[in-house]
């Protein structure tokens, strides 16, 4: 399975980089990230100073397309990072329909944020800021709420989406709430702790990134290792449980993925947002291809552009925060392969759609001038015949405007040729066209009544409908199925009811 | 109404007397179910089942919507919870023979907009065979192509599941059960809404599968094929009102006690019998 090591590519280079690259997290340079700006290493301060100060966004272009500065590279890595594993595991979040749980591990994160704070604190004063403690609790905390989610649904018979919107808010709320009490205590400062609700791209510390680097590593390794368990799980979960498989369990580890994800995402993108990472890239993929493996790595790489162009577009112009220009990246591009998808776009669709119409309102008008050319209310010059514009406007209830627009129509692609004013000749390749129409609605009209005990009255309408989208296919179909009822199948049969034209032309 | 096979195979191992060895004596029934009652939400859908699949036999569930059809595979198969009761499959817990037992899921229950196509669902009976974490090879792939062969579908490996028609997608579901090579084999309405070719082929596998001695507990809708298809029945509302071979157990009488109240549905289906049993 090639997506397997695609994924395990990825999480291949994120491991090479990471024992790579040298970070500076020796000992004695360790610093306390999540907390103001001054406790920040001296580099990334000036980094961030600079970049703040620099009104020339030219230099910054430069400086962010050469990767010069420090600071934008951690921050690049970081948000494309998240975009990948955030691609991933939405894919498989996407196609279990259960969009809502990320938004329901990220909300109830909060407490967990404060929690830790607050136990960090009273253990051992000045330490409850420490990245890795907070982040633990938020990881915990999104997986209790998970679990209420999942108990709430088996103990009582509210529905998923009751018990979703019930976690996502009361766990928030008692996020706040703890929040306040946080902010209220000497040592509570919130400014870093705030950084977790909207996010702080852009003051992500090489520290943030190698959390970052190893959560997307798990949940790349685990989704690559569990593709095809987690596939079954997501189409089928009926037969999964019956092959033996334990859905609670899949159904625990795609929640643990997703508050891998959730929690490296809570700190570039903010827990309000962090969502979007997971469904956005999957469902901008699921547009492009039909494909699970396929699906999975485009969604990776959309996430992961997404981080990147987010990320970059608000080093140009630092004034924008990082994470929802992140998430609006996500969702230009979503938009993009929402339109422009070549087979589930909105605008193939519609183009489709314009052309069955236009192909119906040509179909109806061919058909038309057989059923005249037949009833022999006109006449037939060797292989061409002529139709007048009265018997055509009498049978369809179409508008002279509209009629002589699609006879228009027709003349441009060489079925009609117009004679005089209230005629127009049906040229050879609109009669041949003409008789294959006609036919096809009248082999599906034999059909309808041979097979379907469709009464001879009511064909012509039930024909009407199918008769456009007849394949070559399934008119020789037709044709094998009514061979025996007609020898003259390979010519046009006759109609097998009364036609309204006929019966209007003397 | 229970035919007396059934009673002598039932009355001793639920009164403890005849041991399961000695029902292994005369061969391992495929199938026993022994009892069981299954609710959903406190609210019981079937009551004490008791039924017990011959080897080698055909048998069509039959009943009137909400009868517990369905649920009685699933409680076969340990996905609902069971209130009371006792499921032998060759003789054991159906958690140990699960590599015996194909389930045919019903077709509404999935996603069919899911981005893979005919192989990849077949290749899902496999997944078990090849166990966690393992890739699906392509050894396994070639098996998936020749159970889909065998349902007529081979042309249709590499197309996507939502671009297939209802009756091929069943086709498909049927092909994964296939591709297992189980021995019993349980399936949720497979002739539900299929056009007539693939209920002709889906109808063949059937006896093809009786031919090979292997054994199949089919939820079945169609009352006037039930006894062209099926050499045993199980008539099933909630409870089993009936259950045995065809001949014996698929009577007018039997059917109204099933149906109950739907006296309308009843009517034109023993009309349907009654024209059936005049021709022959």
């Amino acid at each position: 399975m090639s997506v397997r090591r695609a994924l395990l590519g990825f999480a291949l280079a994120i491991g090479v980089a990471l024992a790579g690259t040298n970070f500076p997290l020796a000992a004695g340079e360790h610093h306390t990230p999540g907390s103001p700006p001054s406790a920040k290493s001296s580099a990334t301060v000036a980094d961030l100073s600079d970049r703040a100060r620099s009104p020339d966004w030219t230099t910054r272009l430069v400086n962010l397309l050469t990767l010069r500065d420090y600071n934008t590279r951690i921050v690049l890595a970081g948000t494309a990072l998240l975009g990948v594993a955030g691609g991933v595991v939405g894919t498989f979040m996407l196609l279990r329909k259960r969009a809502l749980v990320g938004d329901v591990v990220s909300h109830a994160a909060l407490p967990g944020i404060a929690i830790a704070f607050l136990l960090a604190e009273a253990l051992a004063p000045g330490e409850g800021r420490r990245l890795e403690v907070l982040l633990l609790g938020a990881l915990v905390a999104g997986l209790v709420g998970v679990g209420c989610v999942l108990l709430i649904r088996r103990f009582t018979r509210l529905k998923e989406d009751a018990a979703l919107a019930i976690v996502l808010s009361v766990f928030f709320g008692l996020g706040i709430s703890l929040f306040t009490i946080v902010q209220d205590m000497p040592s509570g400062n919130v400014a870093g702790l705030q950084g977790f609700i909207y996010g702080k791209a852009a003051a992500l510390t090489a520290l943030d990134v190698k959390v970052i680097s190893i959560c997307a590593l798990a949940a790349l390794v685990l989704a690559a290792a569990l593709f095809k368990e987690l596939s079954l799980l997501c189409f089928d979960e009926g037969y999964a449980a019956a092959q033996g498989w334990s859905v609670v369990g899949l159904d625990l580890l795609l929640m643990g993925l997703v508050a891998f994800v959730t929690v490296i995402g809570i700190e570039s993108v903010g827990l309000l947002l962090v969502v979007a990472m997971l469904i956005v890239p999957a469902a901008a993929a699921r547009f492009w291809t039909d494909h699970l493996p396929a699906m999975t790595l485009l969604a990776a790489l959309l996430g992961g552009a997404s981080g990147l162009l987010g990320a970059g577009v608000s080093a140009l112009a630092p004034r924008l925060a990082a994470g929802p220009v992140i998430v609006l990246a996500a969702a230009v591009l979503f938009g993009i392969s929402m339109f422009f998808s070549p087979h589930r776009g909105v605008l193939a669709r519609v183009r489709e759609r314009r052309r069955l119409t236009r192909r119906i309102k040509r179909q109806h008008l061919l058909r038309t001038c057989y059923e005249l050319l037949e009833s022999g209310g006109e006449s037939i010059t060797a292989d061409e015949a002529t139709v007048s514009l009265a018997a055509l406007e009498a049978d369809r209830d179409w508008s002279r405007q509209q009629l002589q627009r699609e006879i228009a129509k027709a003349q441009r692609d060489g079925l009609f040729r117009r004679t005089s004013t209230d005629c127009i000749c049906v040229t050879p390749r609109g009669l041949d066209e003409a008789r294959r129409v006609a036919r096809n609605h009248r082999l599906w009209e034999l059909y309808l009544i041979e097979h379907a005990d469709v009464a001879p009255a009511r064909v012509d309408r039930y024909a009407d409908l199918i008769e456009h989208v007849l394949e070559p296919e399934v008119v020789a179909l037709l044709e094998q199925q009514l061979a025996g009822h007609d020898p003259h199948l390979q010519e046009v049969p006759a109609s097998p009811h009364k036609i309204a034209s006929t019966a209007a032309t003397p | 109404m229970k035919s007396p096979v059934h009673l002598e195979q039932q009355q001793p191992s639920a009164s403890g007397e005849q041991a399961p060895v000695e029902l292994a004596a005369d061969g391992i029934q495929p199938l026993v179910v022994e009892d069981l009652t299954v609710a959903y939400h406190r609210k019981p859908v079937l009551w004490e089942v008791d039924y017990v699949a011959p080897t080698g036999s055909l048998a069509a569930i039959v009943g009137p919507n909400g009868a517990g059809k369905s649920t009685l595979l699933k409680g076969i198969l340990e996905l609902v919870p069971r209130i009371s009761g006792r499921v032998q499959v060759f003789g054991e817990p159906y958690r140990q023979q699960r590599d015996r037992v194909g389930y045919v899921p019903q077709r509404e229950t999935v996603d069919w907009d899911f981005p893979v196509n005919a192989l990849d669902v077949v290749a899902m009976g496999l997944y078990r065979e090849i166990g966690w974490l393992r890739p699906v090879t392509r050894k396994y792939r070639q098996r998936a192509l020749e159970a889909l062969d065998r349902v007529g579908m081979a042309d249709f490996a590499g197309r996507q599941i939502s671009q297939l028609s209802g009756g091929q997608q069943q086709r498909v579901f049927l092909a994964r059960a296939l591709v297992q090579d189980a021995d019993l084999y349980l399936m949720d309405e497979p002739l539900a809404s299929v056009d007539a070719s693939t209920e002709q082929a889906i109808v063949e596998i059937l006896h093809q599968l009786r031919e090979d001695g292997k054994t199949a507990l089919v939820v079945h809708h169609d009352l006037p094929t039930v006894d062209d298809y099926f050499d045993q029945v199980v008539l099933l509302n909630m409870r089993v009102v009936a259950a045995g071979p065809t001949a014996e157990v698929f009577t007018t009488d039997n059917l109204r006690k099933t149906y109950g109240g739907k006296l309308a549905l009843l009517d034109e289906a023993g009309q349907r019998l009654r024209l059936t049993g005049d021709e022959r």
